[in-house]
C-alpha cells in the first residue's frame, strides 16, 4: 500500500497530463466539427500538401538525427576516455546552455545568421564571402542538431561508461586491433545508447515547428506547422487533432524499435 | 482495478476543488473587471490609474490573435468582462450572439470619438450596439530610403526581382491575401474562388522573393536594415521611424485594409458596469492620450488628438491618412467558417510551394 502511495502523485499527473489530453486528441481526431465518427481528419494527411509538409519533415529530421549521431558519439567516446575530474566538468560545460530555454536559444540563432547579423559581420569584417542560410532548410536542420545534440551524447555517454574496460581489454588481449574492437565489442554494447539518442532527437524534430518558423522565415512548411496552424489560425482542432494523430504513429514506431533494441531501458537517463 | 478507482477519486476531487475555487472567486470579487487585450497595447500606468479612481481591481490577460482569442471567448470557460478584438472579429461574435450591448449612459465619454470612426464600424456593427474603437491604422509598405531607388507607392514593388529577399510579408493569412487582392484590384474581402486563385498564384510567384513571412518581428529587421521592403501596421511605423530614420511608411495607392480594433463586452460578462466604467475610463481623453503615447497605434479619440503636442506626430500622414488615401481601402468582414477554411488551404498551398 506504501508503495501505491507514493506513486499516486504520479499517476494522478500521468492521468490528468497525459490519458486525459491524449483521449481528447483521440476524440476530436475521430470526430467532425459537429461530433460525428470520421476518419476523414486522419486521410487529410494524404493530401498534397501535406504528404509534402510531411516528406520534408522526414527529410530533415532523418539528416538532424544522422549529424547529431555523428557529432555525438565520438564526443561521448572523448567524455568517456577522460578523467572522472575532467569529464564532469566538460558534461557540465555541454549541458550548461540546456539551463536557459530553447526558445531564446533559437532566436539567438536567428539573431547569429541574420544577413546583418553577428556572423555575417565577422566575415565581412575578415572580407570573407557571407553566409547565406537563415530562411533555408538548412538553418532548420542547424537550430534541430544544436538544440537536440544533447539527447544523443547522454544516453551514448551513460551506456559508454558503463562498459567494462576489461571487455576492451579481453578484446585487445586476443589480438583484436583498435578498429575490431570498436566494430565488435564496443559499439554492439553501446546499441541500445544509440537507438535511444536516434528516438530522442528524431521524435522532437520530426514534430518541431518552432524551429521551422524562427530559421526558416515561416517559408518552409513542416508537418508541426501544418498542424500548428490548424490550431491556432484555422481554428479547426478536427482535423489538427487527426494530423497529430498520424503523427503519433510514426513516434510509435520509432518507441517500438527503441524497445526491441533496449530491452533494460539502459540507454535511457 | 482498486487502483484506478483511487485514482479517478482523487481526479475528481481535484477537478472539482478547483471548479470549487472558480466559483466562489466569482462571488467575492464584485469589484473586479476581467480585461483581454492584445499584447502590449495599454500603458500599464493606465491600468494602476483606474484602480485608483474606481477602486475596481484589473485582471489583465492578454492574446496574440484575434483566432486565439475567440475560442477562449466563445467556449465560455473563462469569462472576461471587456474584450479588444477587431472589426470582422467583432461581426463574427455579433453573429455568434456573444456580445452584450453596451450600456451608453455608462460611456459618456464616447462623445470623445471622432464620428468617423464610428461611422467606419458600422461596417461591422452596423447599429454601434456593441463596440467602442480603441485603436485603429492600416496596412502598408514600411521601406528603407537608402535601400530602394524608386519612389513607392505601389503593392507591385513587392514582386520586383529587384528587391528578391529583401522583402518581409505578413505571415497571417488575411493580411497575405490582402495585399495579393488588392494589387489585382480585387476586394479584400473576396470569396471568388477565381479571384482567391489568382491572389494564391501572385503569393506563390512572390514566394522566392521574400525574404521571411514574420508578424511583430518585421519592426525589428527594419529596423536593423535587415531587409529593404516590409509589409507592416501603420502603428509600428512612428516606433520604426524613431529608432531608425531611413524608414518611410506608405499606403499604396491600390488601397489597402483599414481596421479598427474596438471594445466590446462578452454576453457572460460578471461584472458589466465595471466594464463600462473601464470603456469610459479609456475614452476620456487623457487617458487616451497616454496609451496613444504608450501604443503609438492611431486613436480614433479627437480630444486626445487635439491634445498631443508634437505637430509633426499630429499631423503625421501615416498615422492619419486623409480620406483621398483612404478611399480604395476596405475594412476586412467575417467571410464564414466555409471561406475561413478556402483562405487556409490557399495559404498552406503558397506556404508549401
Amino acid at each position: 500500500m506504501n508503495k501505491k502511495l507514493l506513486s499516486a502523485p504520479y499517476l494522478l499527473w500521468a492521468v490528468s497530463f497525459i490519458i486525459i489530453p491524449l483521449i481528447m486528441i483521440f476524440y476530436y481526431g475521430l470526430t467532425d466539427k459537429s461530433g460525428g465518427f470520421t476518419f476523414s481528419n486522419i486521410l487529410e494527411i494524404s493530401t498534397s500538401i501535406n504528404v509534402k509538409a510531411l516528406l520534408l519533415s522526414l527529410l530533415l529530421s532523418l539528416i538532424s538525427t544522422l549529424i547529431c549521431l555523428l557529432l555525438a558519439y565520438p564526443l561521448a567516446m572523448i567524455l568517456n576516455n577522460l578523467n572522472v575530474n575532467q569529464n564532469s566538468f566538460v558534461v557540465l560545460i555541454f549541458i550548461l546552455p540546456m539551463w536557459m530555454n530553447f526558445l531564446l536559444r533559437t532566436l539567438a540563432w536567428q539573431t547569429l545568421l541574420e544577413k546583418t547579423g553577428v556572423i555575417n559581420n565577422a566575415l565581412a569584417f575578415f572580407h570573407l564571402p557571407s553566409l547565406n542560410i537563415i530562411n533555408t532548410p538548412y538553418a532548420i536542420v542547424l537550430g534541430m542538431v544544436y538544440n537536440f545534440l544533447p539527447f544523443m551524447v547522454l544516453p551514448i555517454y551513460n551506456i559508454l561508461i558503463k562498459i567494462d574496460p576489461n571487455v576492451i581489454n579481453a578484446a585487445r588481449d586476443l589480438g583484436a586491433n583498435g578498429l575490431q574492437t570498436f566494430c565488435k565489442v564496443i559499439l554492439p554494447l553501446s546499441w541500445p545508447g544509440v537507438i535511444s539518442g536516434i528516438t530522442m532527437v528524431f521524435v522532437p524534430s520530426l514534430t518541431t515547428f518552432v524551429i521551422s518558423d524562427l530559421l526558416g522565415g515561416s517559408k518552409i512548411l513542416l508537418i508541426g506547422n501544418v498542424i500548428e496552424q490548424k490550431f491556432t489560425q484555422a481554428n479547426n482542432w478536427n482535423v489538427g487533432s487527426g494530423l497529430s494523430l498520424v503523427l503519433m504513429i510514426f513516434i510509435l514506431v520509432s518507441m517500438a524499435i527503441l524497445s526491441k533494441y533496449d530491452k533494460d531501458g539502459e540507454g535511457l537517463i | 482495478m482498486k487502483k484506478l478507482i483511487v485514482l479517478f477519486t482523487a481526479t475528481a476531487i481535484i477537478v472539482s476543488s478547483l471548479a470549487g475555487c472558480a466559483g466562489k472567486n466569482s462571488v467575492s470579487d464584485a469589484e473586479k473587471v476581467y480585461v483581454y487585450n492584445w499584447g502590449e497595447y495599454i500603458d500599464p500606468e493606465v491600468i494602476d490609474m483606474f484602480t485608483e479612481e474606481t477602486g475596481i481591481e484589473v485582471v489583465y490577460d492578454e492574446f496574440e490573435t484575434n483566432e486565439i482569442m475567440y475560442p477562449k471567448v466563445a467556449s465560455g470557460g473563462v469569462s472576461y468582462d471587456v474584450v479588444c478584438p477587431s472589426d470582422y472579429m467583432i461581426e463574427h461574435m455579433i453573429q455568434e450572439d456573444l456580445l452584450a450591448e453596451l450600456n451608453y449612459d455608462n460611456i459618456p465619454n464616447i462623445a470623445n470619438i471622432d464620428e468617423t470612426y464610428l461611422e467606419q464600424s458600422k461596417q461591422f456593427d452596423p447599429e454601434n450596439k456593441y463596440s467602442v474603437p480603441y485603436c485603429w491604422g492600416t496596412v502598408g509598405i514600411l521601406y528603407n530610403k537608402t535601400m530602394v531607388d524608386e519612389p513607392i507607392d505601389s503593392w507591385s514593388v513587392l514582386w520586383d526581382e529587384k528587391y528578391k529577399d529583401n522583402i518581409l510579408m505578413q505571415d497571417s493569412v488575411r493580411d497575405a491575401f490582402a495585399v495579393a487582392l488588392k494589387s489585382l484590384g480585387y476586394s479584400l474581402n473576396s470569396t471568388d474562388e477565381l479571384e482567391l486563385n489568382e491572389a494564391k498564384d501572385l503569393l506563390i510567384q512572390q514566394k522566392p522573393l521574400v525574404q521571411a513571412y514574420v508578424i511583430d518581428q518585421v519592426r525589428d529587421k527594419m529596423i536593423g536594415n535587415e531587409a529593404a521592403l516590409g509589409v507592416i501596421y501603420s502603428g509600428e511605423a512612428n516606433y520604426t521611424q524613431k529608432e531608425n530614420s531611413d524608414l518611410v511608411y506608405v499606403v499604396p495607392k491600390e488601397g489597402t485594409n483599414v481596421w479598427i480594433d474596438s471594445w466590446v463586452i462578452p454576453k457572460n460578462a460578471e461584472h458589466k458596469e465595471n466594464a463600462e466604467a473601464f470603456i469610459n475610463f479609456l475614452c476620456r481623453a487623457d487617458i487616451a492620450l497616454k496609451n496613444f503615447e504608450y501604443i503609438t497605434y492611431s486613436t480614433p479619440n479627437k480630444a486626445a488628438r487635439e491634445l498631443i503636442e508634437d505637430d509633426a506626430l499630429k499631423n503625421s500622414i501615416a498615422l492619419f491618412p486623409d480620406a483621398d488615401t483612404l478611399k480604395n481601402c476596405e475594412t476586412f468582414k467575417y467571410l464564414g467558417a466555409d471561406n475561413d477554411e478556402l483562405y487556409s488551404t490557399l495559404w498552406n498551398e503558397v506556404k508549401s510551394n
